[in-house]
């Protein structure tokens, strides 16, 4: 995951914050200082870096925060907001034009990944908004781009339109939108040959074509793992076409992202996507507050939320719901968790969107793999079907049999048995509203209404708290508690706004 | 002799034969429509001269006035290739020396951030920089001039002795085998482009060269390759797409071996270094390859993007640890990436850079020379 190693070094910069009841001002230009190597170290560009660090000590001292209650966090609360400000507050959808075909263009250094970013964004359109994109294959100069471009949308049954190596580009260009123009499609994007910001002949041709097909969108496709560098090209296009957003590819990659922070700050121009893995559908809209806050380790409830959403099946979640308040929930049902948990995607990128869990030291140890879960289904499937409903009825001597039978350890098959008790009794508490959560999360979640949400909070509850060891309870105490307290209150907030909408929009 | 006064002799002798080198460099230069800002007015004259219908033709042109001016310059490829790395690293320098008032705390605060913003990295630009405040202190200096010096005379001793005893020579295979060059590294970063360049470079040599194209994933990498092949005119083996690609592998060793190959270029597919999956897929191959022949793969040779930040560390060193990279290619340097990363790598990592790719045509790939990299960096400072 990006961003990791600048988290933990803007936290360990914010430590000497933490617990203090008094900061002096020498305390926070320390903290500044260390932040600002912290960011200088994961590529931000130079300029940006020295403002941020301006504005946020301005902000610091102008407010006078230094003398207030709880100074450090309210220095946590300035950097956030000055970091999801640096990257631009709300997230900016794509352009649409008034009348049919939506004309999106591709700009970018060689390797950026645009034409992969194309297939990812065009998939996403037709899926999310069944449109019918058409594919404009005008990267004539590196070998089999075209191929590439094809064989994608072969994949996806997109056409692309292509008229082969031989021709120039700005004429395929003319006659793909021609072509666009007749068969009615909605949305048509050009992918375009890598170049440098600095190859006037290329450039001129981007501008040839910029001219001609009135793009309603030109993306700039930056890969995140770019240098000092970043800001030079983001310009370099910028003055030369005008771009309209930006395409942050390879997020998935451990780089500290830095680029992702100096682009918009540069150009003014919005990050609108970013491509987080090599699959078509690893294509997401770019959140700057939900990045501000992965970046300082505040987890990202938002998003943890809308994935459980999207890839939690709900009947099933209310069904297992029940079964908990009954406490009948068993075996059968935890599978049935498993599998859908395992749908979700890597349990460690999950669980760092739970606030205090990005750097929580627990979180080293417990590395989480698919492996870890085919084992416990394993476990799982050598039981009987009566035991799978009465764990009760689990002796010694059957354990011993499930042990064999999965080819797993009895120690394994202990901890599950346990594990599953503890995670039932916890989940039976809860959902009858007698506690038993760590403290903050109880917060969050008291407020609500599951049912109205969507998500049954029982699979937060179970992330957090159940079925895996070495997780319980958010990271408490000095700074992490903190940060951790902090992101509660904030997620609780936009909870209790997005259910008021919600609300409002039933009525 | 320390590699900065060698430097500092070769730029006087160069002063005193500046004359007519400067005037073949202009000559050579003038209708050339890419190069440094200097020149921009006159590149747009020539550009509006050949806006020719045709864009392929232009390229053509070019490249053919690429080739005339590089024959005219061989000896000084690297620094007319490096152009633009060097005028920014110098540049920022300049800018630095401009604003000197007096060696103070600021100023050491500024040389930080000047190495940093040439991608040196955030550790070695503080070391150099602590290590500078003494030197200037024991040595005195003073003046512009002075002070200058020793930041440039310690750049290129740190460079230098952090260099030692790495070798960028190519490793062969004794006579009578395929030499095996196994090629890794991210995403989009120009390996089956460096591989194209490359496998030019050696059929050349008059070897005999088969390429393997073992990227298997990404849709029409294959069809990449096999457009180089053909552009070379050399032998590719195949696989089909989402195949095993450590079968291609098998094949192409295989095929090497039976068919009497000098070299053997293996092409994979980009993988990020976090990967633990892909990593594991890259060993297996790699293991594939030294089963056949036991003293190959004679070189990985791990693909780094110019541009890339610091993250081109963590990649050096995860690529490392699963497949033992033996050497480096840089590409893309012919953009506005600042070379400080080379710094970086040379002093955490001692893995000698072995090529740099400067553009897209089949020749701009060189065999890295240490000395006249530092030399086109700094040449202007000295």
């Amino acid at each position: 995951m990006a961003f990791e190693n600048l988290t933990s070094r803007i936290q360990t910069a914010m430590k000497t914050l933490s617990g203090k009841g008094k900061v002096s001002e020498t305390d926070l230009d320390e903290t500044l200082r260390e932040i600002r190597l912290a960011l200088l170290e994961a590529d931000v560009n130079l300029k940006t870096a020295r403002n941020f660090i301006k504005q946020v000590r301005d902000k610091a001292l102008g407010a006078k925060v230094l003398e207030g209650l709880n100074p450090s966090e309210q220095v946590v609360k300035i950097v956030n907001d000055q970091l999801t400000a640096m990257m631009g507050e709300k997230a900016v959808p794509l352009n649409k034009s008034s009348k049919i075909p939506t004309v999106i263009m591709m700009a970018g250094l060689q390797g950026a990944g645009k034409t992969t970013t194309v297939a990812k964004l065009a998939n996403r359109l037709k899926d999310e908004n069944h449109a019918r994109p058409l594919l404009i294959a005008a990267d004539v100069y590196r070998p089999a781009a075209i191929e590439q471009l094809k064989s994608l949308g072969d994949q996806l049954s997109i056409p692309v339109f292509d008229e082969g190596v031989g021709e120039n580009p700005r004429k395929i260009v003319e006659d793909g939108l021609k072509q666009a123009r007749e068969n009615k499609n909605d949305y048509v994007f050009i992918d375009t040959a890598g170049r440098l910001q600095i190859d006037q002949v290329l450039m001129q041709e981007l501008k040839d074509i910029e001219k001609m097909a009135e793009p309603d969108e030109i993306l700039l496709t930056v890969d995140a793992m770019t240098g000092q560098n970043a800001t030079e090209t983001a310009r370099g296009f910028n003055d030369a076409l005008g771009i309209t957003g930006v395409v942050l590819t390879k997020l998935d990659g451990d780089t500290r992202g830095g680029a992702a922070l100096s682009i918009r700050e540069v150009t003014g121009k919005p990050i609108k996507f970013v491509g987080e893995g090599e699959k078509v559908t690893d294509l997401d809209v770019f959140y700057p507050d939900r990045m501000a806050s992965r970046i300082l380790g505040m987890g990202d409830v938002l998003s943890l939320i809308e994935k459980t959403q999207k890839d939690f099946d709900e009947k099933q979640a209310s069904e297992q719901l029940q079964k908990l308040q009954e406490n009948t929930f068993d075996f059968n049902d935890f599978l049935e968790q498993l599998k859908q948990i395992q749908n979700m995607g890597p349990m460690e990128d999950m669980l760092k969107m739970i606030p205090g869990m990005a750097n929580n030291p627990a979180m080293a140890q417990a590395q989480i793999g698919p492996k870890d879960f085919s084992h416990m289904e394993a476990i799982v499937y050598s039981m009987t079907p009566g035991e799978r409903v009465d764990p009760e009825l689990l002796t010694p001597a059957r354990r011993r049999r499930i042990a064999a039978g999965s080819g797993r350890p009895v120690v394994d098959v202990n901890r599950l048995i346990k594990q599953f008790k503890q995670m039932r009794q916890m989940m039976y508490k809860f959902t009858n509203g007698k506690g038993g959560l760590p403290a903050g999360m109880e917060d969050m979640l008291g407020g609500m209404d599951p049912s109205a949400m969507g998500v049954d909070p029982s699979q937060l509850g179970d992330l957090n708290a159940g079925g895996f060891p070495g997780l319980g309870g958010s990271g408490k105490g000095g700074l992490g508690g903190k940060v951790a307290d902090f992101a509660m209150k904030r997620a609780f907030k936009k909870i209790k706004k997005a259910k008021k909408k919600r609300n409002k929009r039933h009525k | 002799m320390s590699l900065f006064d060698r430097l500092r002799g070769r730029k006087k002798d160069e002063e005193n034969e500046k004359k007519s080198f400067f005037n073949r460099v202009k000559d050579t230069f003038a209708p050339l429509p890419l190069d440094s800002e200097e020149d921009q007015p006159e590149n747009k004259l020539s550009l509006e001269e050949t806006k020719k219908p045709s864009a392929n033709k232009k390229k053509v042109s070019e490249s053919e006035e690429q080739v005339q001016y590089k024959e005219d310059l061989e000896a000084n490829s690297y620094e007319e290739g490096l152009t633009k790395t060097r005028s920014s690293f110098s540049e920022k320098f300049k800018m630095l020396m401009a604003n000197f008032r007096a060696v103070d705390e600021d100023f050491f605060e500024e040389l930080e951030e000047t190495l940093i913003a040439a991608d040196v990295g955030f550790e070695m630009a503080l070391k150099i920089s602590n290590e500078l405040q003494d030197e200037v202190r024991l040595k005195n200096a003073s003046s512009k001039k002075d002070v200058q010096n020793t930041i440039i005379e310690k750049l290129v001793n740190v460079y230098d002795q952090a260099g030692n005893g790495e070798n960028n020579e190519m490793l062969f295979a004794e006579a009578g085998q395929p030499s095996v060059f196994l090629f890794v590294g991210v995403n989009g970063v120009g390996k089956t482009t460096t591989i194209g360049k490359m496998a030019s470079f050696y059929k050349k040599q008059g070897k005999k060269v088969l390429l393997a194209a073992a990227d298997t994933f990404r849709a029409g990498a294959t069809e990449q390759l096999v457009e180089w092949a053909h552009r070379d005119q050399v032998d590719v083996v195949t696989g089909k797409e989402k195949s095993d690609p450590a079968s291609v592998v098998f094949d192409g060793v295989k095929k090497s071996i039976d068919g009497h190959y000098d070299i053997l270029f293996v092409d994979t597919a980009g993988r990020l270094q976090n990967n633990d999956n892909l990593m594991r897929e890259l060993e297996k191959m790699k293991k594939i390859i030294t089963r056949q022949l036991p003293n190959a793969p004679q070189e990985v040779l791990l693909v780094l993007d110019a541009t890339t930040g610091q993250n081109a560390l963590q990649q050096a060193r995860l690529f490392k640890d699963s497949t033992d990279v033996t050497g480096l290619v840089l590409t893309k340097l012919d953009g506005t990436a600042k070379g400080g990363i080379v710094l970086a790598i040379r002093q955490e990592l001692h893995l000698p850079v072995k090529w740099v790719g400067l553009g897209e045509k089949v020749d701009d790939l060189e065999p890295f020379n240490a000395d006249e990299f530092v030399y086109g960096l700094f040449k202007d400072l000295i």
